[in-house]
């Protein structure tokens, strides 16, 4: 393995090993690490603007050398308008020019309004509504030739009724008794289903993210031991002994306070 | 203090702690789990599988390295399963840290592929893949539902160059490919809302065959645009990821994480049972009372 190879996963494996040390308590190391993150995060974001959106998508088309309008070698000049929006919005940092920075952001909100409120309707509720209310009367669904299809034929109905039950869960003009009763029973019955189904997936996310570090420690540790760069590895071990020192001295200082009141 | 209440008051570092072990000890110990398949992987793998060499598809890489663990075995064994029947790619990133994604994609499958493979009984010779003639990289843009409303009229409206600089029009996989019209589907590997922006805007205002691969956590909520029909299939979480190695015939991190997802899952269904019979015992202690 090459040095630097070594180096970089060495450091991955350090930041992971100090992010997990939050789950002990908030501590140096944890912080350093969420620190490093976020400065990092943010560079490169700063960056990855510049050379992937302002300079193709503003100063190269404000420069093609075509037309020449306002001191800009351009055939595109229109380019200017939204420029000067950018710039508009930079007015934030003044108190008593604050106001100007308002166009830009009203501007950007109106369209976005407008692109996303007709798309939104259509994807996320008309379309929902549709597939949820023609399921049930969709007869390809009963008398098709897989039992799949029967299948979700059956799913279709349980859907249909449980969205009407878990929507009437949610009915506060009616006292829930009797049938209602019944019926907003059902309804959370369906939502906690459906949370018990969201938490299932997020578990298996979660442990997911974990299975995938302890990948990436024994690729470290294999690649650290089968390199047979001692130096290297002794040197990082100095570093891991570091922390195996703090997390002994913690769990001492655990077992010697346990009994003893807290600080008040 | 008897048992039940020990079971209430339990300190959860415990709890990560029996987690941790059990991981550990399950990664170590080498053996393996069947993964059952599901129709909505299933179609998404039928789908690319049934692309002529030649074809185009959008593959959008839409997740940071914090969700690389579940999205990036789906986008490696749907790349290379489309090098290797010489599909070309037109890769995109709609998050900020996802070109660093991409690149490590591309690099490695690159390597990959170079190699001869038999995947599903298929010989595929190795093969040098040509960046502008075998995939090519557009690079990231900010406010992911504009992006995709201009892509849909014009690639080259958000994209003038692509990731490294070179104008659209000078690349050969671009000739000729003006927006999603090109292009046979959209496969989104998404951590985040992104994936309902291409619902909205990419299938909504387009029509593109849209296929989603998405983290666990957002599992749950994207069954419902299958069963509309606004995506014709759905990847979710390792689970979705090991099912679309095993159809690829092409086994890796996913495959490998499944054996501990099934021992982690049992001690947490353990530590539920365990926390529930606690509670309901000093429930039915202090009712006595």
């Amino acid at each position: 393995m090459e040095w630097s190879t070594f180096l970089w996963t060495t450091l991955g494996a350090f930041l992971t090993l100090c992010t997990f040390s939050f789950l002990y308590k908030d501590n140096p190391f944890y912080k350093f690490a969420e620190h490093l993150v976020v400065g990092v995060s943010a560079g490169y974001f700063a960056l990855v603007l510049w050379h992937q959106s302002l300079i193709p998508n503003l100063f190269t088309r404000l420069n093609d050398g075509d037309w020449y309008f306002l001191w800009v070698n351009s055939s595109q000049w229109w380019y200017l308008i939204p420029a000067a929006l950018g710039v508009m919005m930079w007015t934030r940092f003044s108190k008593k020019r604050s106001w100007i920075s308002r166009w830009p952001i009203a501007l950007y909100m109106g369209i976005a309004a407008g692109m996303a409120i007709p798309r939104e309707m259509q994807a996320r509720v008309i379309e929902q509504l549709h597939s949820a209310m023609l399921g049930v009367i969709d007869r390809s669904n009963f008398f098709g030739h897989s039992v799949f299809d029967t299948a979700s034929g059956i799913a279709s109905i349980i859907i249909f009724l449980g969205t009407l039950a878990a929507l009437f869960y949610f009915f506060f003009s009616k006292e829930h008794v009797g049938v209602f009763k019944g019926i907003s029973s059902f309804g959370i019955w369906i939502l906690m289903i459906g949370f018990g189904a969201s938490f299932g997936y997020t578990v298996m996310g979660r442990i997911s993210l974990f299975v995938q570090r302890i990948q990436v420690l024994n690729d470290w540790t294999v690649n650290a031991w089968e390199s047979g760069e001692v130096s290297y590895v002794l040197f990082w071990f100095l570093v891991f002994g570091i922390f195996l020192i703090w997390a002994m001295f913690e769990i001492v200082k655990y077992f010697m306070n346990k009994g003893s009141t807290p600080e008040q | 203090m008897n048992i039940f209440d020990r079971l209430i008051s339990l300190d959860r570092r415990w709890v990560f702690l029996a987690l941790a072990v059990v991981c550990v000890i399950t990664y170590l110990w080498d053996f393996k789990v069947p993964v059952n398949l599901s129709h909505e992987v299933q179609s998404i793998f039928d789908k690319v599988n049934a692309l002529e060499e030649g074809d185009i598809i959008y593959m959008s890489v839409d997740y940071d390295p914090n969700a690389l663990a579940e999205l990036h075995p789906t986008t490696y064994a749907l790349a290379e399963l489309c090098f290797r029947k010489k599909i070309r790619v037109i890769f995109g990133t709609l998050s900020n840290l996802g070109q660093g994604m991409v690149d490590q994609v591309i690099r490695d499958i690159s390597d990959s592929v170079k190699n001869d493979a038999t995947y599903n009984g298929v010989f595929y010779q190795g093969r040098e893949i040509v960046n502008g003639v075998d995939y090519v990289f557009l690079g990231y843009k900010p406010y992911p539902a504009m992006v995709i409303q201009a892509m849909g009229l014009d690639f080259r409206v958000p994209f003038p160059t692509d990731y490294y600089g070179t104008p659209l029009d000078n690349i050969p996989i671009m000739r000729g490919t003006k927006n999603f019209d090109q292009c046979k589907l959209v496969v989104d590997m998404a951590a985040g809302n992104v994936a309902e922006m291409w619902i909205t805007y990419g299938h909504g205002n387009y029509g593109v065959p849209l296929a989603l691969a998405v983290t666990g956590v957002m599992g749950a909520d994207m069954y419902p645009y299958l069963g509309s029909g606004q995506v014709f299939g759905l990847a979710a979480g390792l689970l979705g990821a090991a099912q679309i190695e095993m159809l690829c015939d092409n086994p890796g991190r996913a495959m490998d994480g499944m054996r501990i997802q099934l021992f982690a899952h049992i001690l947490i269904i353990l530590f539920i049972v365990m926390g529930n019979i606690g509670f309901l015992a000093t429930r039915n202690k202090n009712k006595m009372r």
